[in-house]
């Protein structure tokens, strides 16, 4: 017999007889989908010591310039799909020092680069949570992993309320990322440590 | 990790000992305290918890029950997604086949992110003795790793090591695994995680085999789910052209929107937050990268056999029933002598490893009495299991890298009666308080559990005399009213300490004071107290 079989009858044999229990149980209520989202996720983002501006459309330029600036960033990677507008503020800002990823970058010459600017598919509120599908606007996951600085923006149409929204709205076909605040540890007496394997600096600029 | 938790003798002598060392009690009472109201912040803050933590439970109640058509579910969808799943009834397999899989790409070394399901089946110590290094990744397995240490706690596995002692760690082992401690090396959490972080940078860039865990399988879509903190299980999952994932057949939820309820339940049960920093899912073979599912079984399908036992299995790995244990944050995770400790460890070592019907325990067990009190006696049988009986030949150095104590051996092939022992004492490492059940983000019983593997476990025969006794005397009224009577008339002769071996029990406790007249004569007596 194949371990699958053994473990597959294994399985029957201890269920057999045993109540059925229903799949779909009493699930959360969702969110209220309040008007104050997008200061809920900003204020939630800031909470692990995220950096985080809410910006209109017309600033989303400049916030993104005055970031790499206060950053002193010398070379930053530019996903393929990121709107016009924000790949040409960070080629306006660095001139050659924006990489694309095309072809794509070693895992060295990421690991050079000083950060990375992307979009991405989802927020969430409550949470201060930003999710990564991989889509255009974020590139693939190392892109945003290796650099020590990410600078993510945010339309504050894409925050939704809760996880539950989340979910339902994200594909599992896509490698996802959910990113809340910056990379850290607890692994020390239980004080928290930002930035230990991931970017160290998170920054996010939400655009109204 | 080199050292092992194989040969321990039972908890109470290893609870004795732990509560002897200030040290590791000041560090447990610190760190327990401070995630305790973290996690208690975090929850409140939800309102529907309740709701919450009962879908929880019941989403893993059906899972488990239709366990085998989710498996079939899952495994399809992973093949369809490029993945390739394999089957391990055992730890000698899942061991045999990640080594494989790994001797196949050609490489001799892997960095791996923190699983559970790993250090259960001792797959550190399996691929050493093929020539294969695993670098354990995670910050606090790093510490446990480099220090030749065992983990104490599933979340903060270095819970037992304050500050002082990981910088000393840092210092003397780094050099053997790669880049050394920086020189001005300081003890500050943030000093130390950032020698962590250059140690392993390097590693991360070039080796190209990964091993995990997973937090949750996704049976519908065939996603896997890891929840992390550091980046580490990002750098693992991402970067290594192959990646092998180990999972428990446990871990397995229905349907994408299942992850909705548990997403939710676990960061805020586990570190107090309202979300982990990263949490990252994959489908299959994910951007060109080889991915290999092994299934594995080593005594879960036992376990779901025990209709009390097997609730068990719902278990999230959270670690909320450690941090709220009384008996954890006097006695730390070691003494449980299992990867699993605290309240959830008891009831999960004794059931994984088949030791918990006593079958294979020796006679005589633990008696009931032997409660890990501080200089509680110990029963003349809970006698530390030599470890001259593990087999030594079973090391393995590769390469000089791992410390020459490293013995390769995986539970399963080691003789019953080397557990059983502790096993047979761990469902009596609890006071029944029942916090760990109150804390629990899938509603686990665990009190009620213990006190079932303490029926199931064999009893002197003394106890059993005892209880046989009470029995008949408590079986009818008339027999435990002549009992009351003459026990009230012959109180002045009980003792304040019981002889012999019954005095275990007195040791840490006081015998109830016997009334002169029972309840009941009181009654007749007075009607009911109007005389």
């Amino acid at each position: 017999m194949s371990s699958r079989d053994l473990i597959l009858s294994r399985v029957r044999a201890a269920v057999a007889g045993a109540p059925d229990v229903p799949h779909t149980g009493p699930r959360a209520a969702p969110a209220a989908a309040g008007e104050r989202t997008v200061e809920l996720f900003a204020g939630r983002v800031a909470d692990y010591r995220a950096v985080v501006h809410v910006v209109e459309p017309a600033e989303a330029a400049g916030a993104i310039t005055a970031a790499l600036a206060r950053r002193a960033a010398e070379r930053v990677v530019v996903p393929g799909g990121l709107p016009e507008e924000w790949a040409h503020a960070v080629r306006a800002h660095l001139g050659d020092g924006a990489v694309g990823d095309d072809p794509p970058l070693s895992a060295a010459e990421l690991d050079a680069a000083c950060g990375v600017v992307t979009g991405c598919a989802v927020g969430i509120a409550e949470t201060g949570t930003i999710v990564l599908d991989t889509g255009p606007r974020q590139g693939r996951r190392a892109l945003t992993l290796v650099p020590d600085y990410h600078l993510c923006l945010v339309r504050a149409g894409q925050i939704v309320p809760g996880v539950p929204e989340a979910v339902a709205a994200l594909d599992p076909a896509r490698p996802l990322t959910w990113i809340s605040g910056p990379s850290a540890t607890s692994d020390i007496e239980l004080d928290r440590v930002e930035g230990v394997h991931g970017p160290r600096t998170l920054e996010v600029v939400v655009v109204r | 990790m080199s050292a092992t938790f194989l040969g321990m003798p039972a908890f109470p002598r290893n609870a004795a000992r732990a509560v002897g060392d200030s040290q590791l009690r000041f560090n447990l009472r610190k760190a327990t305290r401070t995630i305790r109201g973290r996690r208690a912040a975090m929850v409140g803050e939800v309102p529907g918890w309740e709701e919450l933590r009962a879908a929880g439970r019941q989403i893993k109640d059906h899972t488990l029950r239709h366990l085998d058509r989710y498996l079939l579910q899952l495994e399809e969808a992973v093949a369809r997604a490029g993945g390739r799943v394999h089957w391990a009834a055992d730890a000698d397999e899942a061991n045999r086949i990640v080594a494989g899989l790994v001797e196949a790409t050609g490489e001799t070394s892997v960095v791996k992110v923190k699983s559970m399901a790993t250090q259960e089946i001792g797959l550190n110590e399996a691929l050493a003795a093929r020539g294969i290094t695993a670098y354990e990744t995670d910050l606090a397995e790093l510490i446990v790793q480099l220090g030749d240490d065992l983990p104490s706690h599933i979340l903060v596995p270095a819970i037992h090591r304050n500050r002082a002692e990981i910088r000393e760690i840092f210092r003397e082992k780094m050099a053997e695994w790669g880049r050394p401690a920086p020189e001005d090396l300081t003890d500050e959490p943030r000093a130390l995680a950032e020698a962590a972080r250059l140690h392993l940078r390097e590693r991360f860039l070039s080796t190209k085999v990964a091993v995990s865990g997973a937090n949750f399988m996704i049976a519908e879509t065939g996603t896997l789910v890891v929840l992390e903190s550091e980046g580490n299980g990002r750098m693992c999952l991402t970067l290594p052209e192959t990646l092998i994932s180990v999972v428990g057949i446990e871990k397995l939820l229905p349907t994408w929107q299942d992850l909705e309820v548990f997403l939710q339940l676990l960061p805020r049960s586990s570190t107090g937050e309202r979300m982990n920093p990263y949490t990252s899912t994959w489908t299959g073979a994910s951007e060109g990268q080889e991915f290999h599912l092994v299934l594995l079984d080593n005594g879960r399908t036992r376990v779901l056999a025990d209709e009390v036992g097997r609730q068990a299995l719902r278990c999230i790995r959270c670690s909320a029933c450690l941090n709220v244990c009384p008996v954890y944050e006097r006695v730390g995770g070691h003494a449980y002598g299992s990867v699993y400790p605290g309240p959830i460890g008891a009831i999960l070592t004794p059931q994984l490893r088949g030791t918990d019907s006593g079958a294979s325990a020796p006679p005589g067990g633990m008696p009931a009495s032997a409660a890990p009190a501080p200089g509680g006696r110990m029963p003349a049988s809970a006698t530390a299991v030599s470890r001259g009986r593990m087999p030594a030949s079973a090391t393995a150095v590769s390469r000089g890298r791992m410390p020459a104590s490293a013995t390769a051996v995986s539970r399963g092939r080691m003789p019953a009666s080397a557990t059983a022992e502790l096993d047979a004492s761990l469902p009596y490492a609890s006071s029944l308080c029942g916090a760990c059940y109150e804390v629990c983000p899938v509603a686990i019983d665990i009190p009620e559990v213990l006190v079932h593997l303490r029926a199931k476990a064999p009893h002197p025969r003394a106890e059993r005399l005892a209880m046989r006794a009470a029995g008949w005397v408590l079986d009818r009224p008339v027999r435990l009213a002549r009992a009351q009577r003459l026990s009230g008339r012959l109180r002045r002769f009980v003792p304040r300490r019981l002889p012999g071996p019954a005095a275990a029990w007195t040791d840490t406790r006081d015998i109830p004071d016997i009334p002169a007249e029972s309840f009941r004569d009181w009654w007749d007596r007075t009607d009911g107290g109007t005389r």
